[in-house]
Formats: structure tokens, C-alpha cells, sequence
């Protein structure tokens, strides 16, 4: 879901780019409190991990592909902060590097995936995992639940974008149906591989899960 | 539980592996996005890339001819570049936890 450079005018454009921008920055600041000696590589290794399998295209139906984004992954490994950089520093270097994604539609990609994809993907990851029983098994299953919340999610917001300052001028509606139903099936995709790598994270390294973690540490001791 | 070490270095690996080797393999048909704008009719608004001719441009290394080599090639370049960046970021914005917090 890499915007190329002329589906959306450039005023929409530079107005994500300082959406993004601000997100950004929010997220230099939140990132400092969860990041530490042992997580700090962690959340490299995620951005590393998600430019290699965003690289893997799987087919989802007739002619179309479709590839991992990661966010809720990422936010599930190294919570929503860590995660908005992590993605964000892998769109920059797709961008610039392998030309995957418009220069100037940077700013749209970000606010799609590193913001919308990664915070409401982890917002439907913990509401799912308070409805699951609270053991470690649930937490693959609550992070197949906002995977694929995230990948139509964000969809959305490139729909929103194209209502906004689309160059061409059809329907909103039809645009609107037409992303939505092909990241449906992509989303699938997303649930499964996000899942798969949560589950050998969580099996390997249970301490070093952001979404597992809080439901065991953060009791708070407290004087009555 | 195994290392630290020993993870870091097996997501790394892991990384490389899929970029570098099992890329080649992925499917090379338009994505979710490309496919809807082709059907509905503004996949024709898209503008060429300002680096379209870049060195890396499309995942492949300029000057490489084998499909195979020139596409892992590029992925393990991705892979080491995106390393060293996100990693180098995210030590720098890590809690120093020598220094007593203000």
C-alpha cells in the first residue's frame, strides 16, 4: 500500500507529510520510556525483519498481491510507539532507496501504516486480548485479531486521503469498495504471518513481547 | 530461553534469508492498491518515481542481470541498511540506565 507519487495532489500530500511529521515526533518522545539496554535492538531487528518480509508479495486473489505491513506486528513486539518509528524508518528507506512508494506521497504512506495501521492494529490487539482468557496462548490470537483489523484500516485512510485530494475523480464509493474488499483478503494474510511471528517471539523469548508483558508487570502496589 | 545474543543474531539472519534468498520467490503481481487503481481506471495518475533509475530502484541492483542475484542482492542491502539505521536510532533513544533519571 505504497502510494505512488500522483494519486493525491500535493496539498493533501504535504498536509499528511506534517500530519506524519507530528506523529513522528510524538512518537520520538513516548518511545524513550519503553526503550532500553534490551529492547533497543529489539525494535531494530523488527523494523529489520518487517522490510524483509514486506519484500515478499503473496498472491490473494486473480493478479493481485499482497505483502505484510507489519504494524500491529510491531506494535505487539515493541509497543505503538517503538512501532510508528520502526515502520516509519522503513517506509523512508523504501522510499528513498528502492523507490517503493512516491517521494511526495511519503507523508500519506506514513499516516496510513506507521500511524493508522499501528495504533488502531494495537488498539484492536488489546481489546481482543481482554476478551481472551489471560494466559500466553491468547496472545497470538489477539495479535492475529489487529493484524487484520490494521491492513482495511489503513486502507481506509488512503481512501480518506483520495476523497480528500484525489487527482482523479471517481467515485469515493467505488474506490471506497474496492480497497476495502481486496485488504480484506490481504488482511488475512497479515493475521496469519503476524500471528506466526508472534508465536515464535513468545516462544523463544516470552520476556521480550511488549503485549505480553503488561498484563503480568504492571501491578501496581498500592497502600490502602 | 535462549540468549540475547543468539536471538538477535537469528532475527537478523532470518531477515537476511528472506530478503536475500526466498524474495525471488514472491509474486511480482500488482498489490492491493496498484490492482484497485488499474481496475477502477487512475492507475494512470501515478507519476514516475524520482529515483525510478536510482541504483536500488525496484529492488533490484542496477547492473546486476541476474534477476536472482540482482533481487537478493538488493534485499540484504535493505536488510543491513535498515539494521544499522533502526538499530543505531533506537540505542540512541533508549533510557540510559548508568545515569541516575532527573
Amino acid at each position: 500500500m505504497h502510494i505512488p507519487d500522483g494519486f493525491i495532489d500535493l496539498p493533501t500530500s504535504a498536509t499528511f507529510g506534517a500530519i506524519a511529521a507530528a506523529g513522528i515526533a510524538l512518537s520520538l518522545k513516548g518511545a524513550r520510556e519503553s526503550l532500553d539496554e534490551k529492547s533497543a535492538p529489539l525494535a531494530g531487528l523488527t523494523a529489520t525483519f518487517i522490510f524483509a518480509v514486506q519484500m515478499l508479495n503473496f498472491p490473494v486473489a486473480a493478479g493481485t498481491s499482497g505483502h505484510l505491513i507489519g504494524g500491529a506486528l510491531a506494535a505487539i513486539l515493541v509497543g505503538p510507539y517503538v512501532a510508528t518509528l520502526a515502520l516509519s524508518v522503513v517506509l523512508i528507506m523504501q522510499a528513498f532507496l528502492f523507490a517503493d512508494g512516491g517521494l511526495s506521497a511519503l507523508g500519506l504512506s506514513i499516516f496510513n501504516m506507521s500511524l493508522l495501521g499501528v495504533w488502531v492494529g494495537y488498539g484492536a490487539f488489546l481489546t481482543a486480548r481482554k476478551v481472551l482468557p489471560k494466559q500466553k496462548t491468547s496472545i497470538p490470537v489477539a495479535a492475529a485479531v489487529g493484524a487484520f483489523i490494521s491492513v482495511p484500516v489503513a486502507a481506509i485512510g488512503f481512501v480518506g486521503q483520495y476523497a480528500i485530494g484525489g487527482t482523479a475523480t471517481y467515485s469515493v464509493t467505488t474506490v471506497l469498495a474496492g480497497m476495502v474488499g481486496t485488504h480484506l483478503l490481504i488482511g488475512i494474510g497479515e493475521a496469519v504471518i503476524t500471528s506466526l511471528a508472534v508465536s515464535a517471539v513468545i516462544a523463544s523469548r516470552p520476556d521480550l513481547v511488549y503485549g505480553w508483558k503488561p498484563t503480568t508487570s504492571n501491578l501496581e502496589i498500592r497502600k490502602a | 530461553m535462549i540468549s540475547n545474543k543468539k536471538f538477535y543474531i537469528g532475527a537478523l539472519l532470518v531477515s537476511l534469508l528472506l530478503a536475500g534468498v526466498v524474495s525471488f520467490y514472491a509474486s511480482s503481481n500488482p498489490d492491493g492498491l496498484e490492482k484497485v487503481a488499474g481496475k477502477i481506471g487512475f492507475l494512470d495518475t501515478a507519476k514516475d518515481h524520482a529515483i525510478a533509475d536510482g541504483p536500488l530502484a525496484d529492488y533490484g541492483v542496477k547492473g546486476v542481470d541476474n534477476e536472482r542475484l540482482s533481487v537478493g542482492l538488493s534485499g540484504v542491502i535493505g536488510v543491513l541498511g535498515t539494521a544499522g539505521i533502526s538499530v543505531g536510532l533506537f540505542y540512541f533513544l533508549r533510557k540510559d540506565k548508568s545515569k541516575p533519571s532527573k
